[in-house]
């Protein structure tokens, strides 16, 4: 008897494995995979060997010995000759502007003879090797485990002594860019709720076939592909757009003056908000059809004020529905990346911006996973904060 | 019923066959590359794509019956990088601007060719020596000149038009949203010159720390009325749609707007920036004789040549300029539109590709700093 049921029971199990396998392929894997780039970084390690570990000796101050030079130069040498010595000096040169330039130039000014003095031969070949600061970076890149993505994300950096300290002014763009992306989302949060509330409430309270109808415009949109939708916003708001040409043809501002409504940050609201607006309404929607018109009525027969009813009555029932949505909305603003890209501008631009730039043009993946990983921590905080505030066991898709 | 049972095993059996012959396929596609016959070219899209299309990549396919599947990029070595580091390349040949030839090289993203194999000039000159100074790299091929000059629309300006490299920075003068590409390169150079640096004398100011920080303060004065791009056919649709008032932009797709769609188009060939790129091979391709084939082909100097007489760029070797005629679709005169005439070389800057070899990461990442903030 007991066989059969746990036969059963485990074929039920193993109808589940290919989701198990599915997310741990395509959620878990990649997540952990992220976290381990954004901390481990080997391979300046793996191409310098002997130099790190001649350089763990090294007091960091004094001109490294003719031995050091020797064995950097070797090393050097034997990269450039598998041509990899290129994107060994582009990471050393995160750490120190100008590297990339000094590593190779002084390969190729080696060439294949060996010299009587190395360090001669290096310093003559760029200044620099004679100064502590080139020897220090060497070394830093070559840490395999490092933190220094995490502080750069947060514009902080390491000097030369290793204390940590600030980024110039001009460098410091991670923080502000975070806090806008915070601010962004919850602006578009806010606007949606205040647009999707009344067309919610509209669509749960019409007669079934306007309702219908109703709920049909809002999930065309929904429907529809958001790069249509996010290059039509590109067509109504650009300069000789549809929305300004109107403008323009009844005189509310002249030919010259026309406003710039796209590749700006007006651009990526308008957009975001309209491309976002149906996770509002649909929550709210179905929150609001389980509201029975009896409670209001009930409300107003006992003397209360539509406004009273609403406060007291509709509102508090609803709150299940404005929390889903809200959080809905948030949580997918903070991560969206399309759609600020195409009709942001440079103005317009949000943190996910920036970790797509470092996965694609600067690859500098340490970097984009530890912006990543801080995004990710964001998000969770505020999701405790959220929950202690509203109460996660409140919020209701359905 | 056991008949019925052994139909349907035979079915199931059918059908695993079916099933296991098909992830074989699948899998030996995805070793070796699907369509094995045919290679992926990679190119800037739009009306150069188009141009390269007609001139050797078709005439290439009918010769040798290789299939050429076109793909477009907006430069850059990042997603080649990506690639090769990942040991899953898919594509076969990319058109480059010559500073990431020479820069990929050095990293072993390209494979190494060997010039002496091209194909020599009609009267026997070697193709090392037919390239003009400069123009080919260890892993390149093929070739062309092409220039970044800033455009206007005509319509856009019913009094004074702009006329010099000084014009583009005047937003007093000339008051409206300007289009910059999204890149340090070409940028930092036309900020020197419109703040006054001779042509001789720009990289060695942007190569030294204040030169850099002279260069992003003339970009600041502009910053707020700039609309960037990213991709060759934005300018001349931005400049259509009159989005901005003029624009950076590759000669060529200016050009193609003018002769092909009309367009009310200016160039300003003051202060231009004179630029060539090479195509390469990338490292490790599993369909590398094909891309070889490809390569030598793209070499010759009549598909250099060629080129030109679809769109305004000029080929790097000597003997191709010779074959410079006229606009294949339109016939009109192609000499005069060329970035190398000598009418639109009165300022014009040559762009040092070894520059830009060392320093584009740093200025990149600088760059998009600046943008950020």
């Amino acid at each position: 008897m007991a066989r059969p049921l746990r036969s059963a029971r485990l074929r039920a199990a193993a109808l589940t494995l290919p989701l198990v396998f599915f997310v741990g392929v395509t959620f878990i894997a990649p997540l952990g995979s992220i976290l381990v780039r954004s901390i481990h970084e080997p391979q300046v390690a793996d191409a310098l060997p002997q130099t790190l570990a001649s350089l763990e000796a090294w007091d960091g101050t004094s001109v490294p010995s003719e031995d050091m030079f020797r064995t950097l130069a070797t090393e050097f040498r034997l990269l450039d000759e598998q041509r990899k010595l290129g994107s060994v000096a582009t990471r050393v040169n995160r750490l120190e502007s100008g590297m990339r330039s000094t590593m190779l130039d002084t390969a190729r000014a080696l060439g294949d003879a060996d010299p009587d003095s190395w360090r001669d031969a290096m310093i003559a070949a760029d200044p620099v090797w004679g100064e502590a600061k080139a020897w220090l970076a060497v070394r830093r890149a070559g840490e395999r485990f490092t933190l220094r993505h995490y502080l750069n994300a947060i514009d902080l950096d390491r000097d030369a002594s290793g204390n940590i300290v600030a980024q110039p002014p001009d460098r410091r763009i991670y923080l502000p860019l975070l806090f806008r992306t915070l601010g962004v989302s919850l602006v578009i949060s806010v606007i949606c709720l205040i647009l999707g509330y009344p067309v919610a409430y509209l669509i749960a309270n019409a007669s079934p076939a306007r309702s219908n109808l109703l709920l049909l415009l809002v999930l065309v949109p929904f429907w529809t592909s958001l790069l249509v939708r996010t290059t039509s916003w590109i067509v109504l708001l650009q300069n000789q757009g549809v929305v300004n040409d109107l403008l323009v043809a009844i005189g509310v501002i002249g030919d010259e003056g026309r406003i710039a409504l796209v590749y700006n940050m007006v651009g990526t609201l308008v957009a975001m908000t309209q491309i976002l607006l149906p996770f509002m309404i649909l929550p709210l929607y179905a929150v609001m059809r389980s509201i029975s018109p009896v409670h209001l009525r009930a409300a107003s027969s006992l003397g209360a004020t539509f406004r009273q009813g609403f406060v007291h009555v509709y509102w508090p029932q609803t709150l299940p529905g404005v929390a889903a949505g809200s959080l809905l909305v948030f949580i997918l603003s903070i991560g969206y990346y399309i759609t600020p890209a195409l009709v942001g501008g440079r103005t317009g631009q949000l943190i996910s911006n920036m970790i797509a730039y470092h996965m694609q043009e600067s690859l500098n993946w340490g970097l984009a996973a530890a912006l990543g990983v801080i995004l990710l921590l964001g998000v969770m905080l505020l999701y405790l904060v959220y929950n202690r505030l509203v109460g996660i066991e409140r919020m209701r898709l359905s | 019923m056991t008949g019925h049972r052994s139909e349907r095993k035979a079915a199931a059996r059918g059908g695993r066959q079916v099933f296991v012959t098909f992830l074989l396929a699948a899998l030996a596609c995805w070793h070796a590359g699907c369509g094995t016959g045919g290679i992926t070219v990679v190119s800037w899209g739009g009306s150069y794509a188009e141009a390269c299309k007609k001139a050797f990549f078709d005439p290439f396919s009918a010769e040798t019956g290789i299939e050429v599947r076109v793909e477009s990029f907006n430069g850059g070595l990042a997603q080649i990088r990506a690639q090769v580091e990942t040991g899953n390349v898919h594509w076969d040949v990319v058109d480059l601007e010559f500073a990431d030839v020479v820069k990929g090289c050095d990293e072993g993203l390209f494979e190494v060719i060997d010039i002496d194999e091209f194909p020599p000039a009609p009267d026997g000159t070697s193709a090392r020596d037919d390239y003009f100074e400069g123009t080919y790299s260890e892993c390149g091929g093929g070739g062309t000149y092409y220039s970044g000059v800033y455009a206007y629309n005509r319509e856009s300006f019913s009094g004074e038009r702009p006329s010099t490299l000084e014009d583009f920075f005047d937003l007093g003068k000339f008051p409206g949203r300007r289009g910059m590409r999204r890149t340090p390169v070409v940028n930092l150079e036309l900020a020197l010159m419109a703040d006054g640096v001779p042509t001789e004398e720009v990289y060695a100011v942007l190569s030294t720390p204040e030169g850099v920080d002279r260069a992003f303060r003339k970009l600041d004065t502009i910053k707020s009325d700039v609309v960037w791009w990213e991709t060759g056919a934005q300018p001349p649709q931005m400049l259509a749609d009159r989005e901005v008032v003029m624009s950076t932009a590759f000669n060529g797709r200016i050009f193609n707007a003018q002769v092909l769609e009309d367009q009310p188009f200016t160039i300003v060939w003051d202060g231009q920036v004179l630029d060539y790129g090479q195509l390469a091979i990338v490292a490790g391709t599993p369909r590398i004789e094909a891309a070889k084939q490809f390569l030598l082909f793209a070499s010759r100097i009549e598909s250099m040549a060629a080129v030109g007489r679809y769109i305004a760029y000029s080929p790097t070797r000597r003997s191709g300029m010779d074959l410079i005629t006229t606009h294949a679709e339109t016939g009109i005169d192609m000499r005069p539109h060329m970035p190398s005439a000598p009418e639109n070389l009165a300022r014009a800057l040559r762009n040092n590709p070894e520059w830009w070899t060392n320093h584009a990461e740093e200025m990149t990442e600088r760059f998009s700093a600046w943008l950020a903030r």
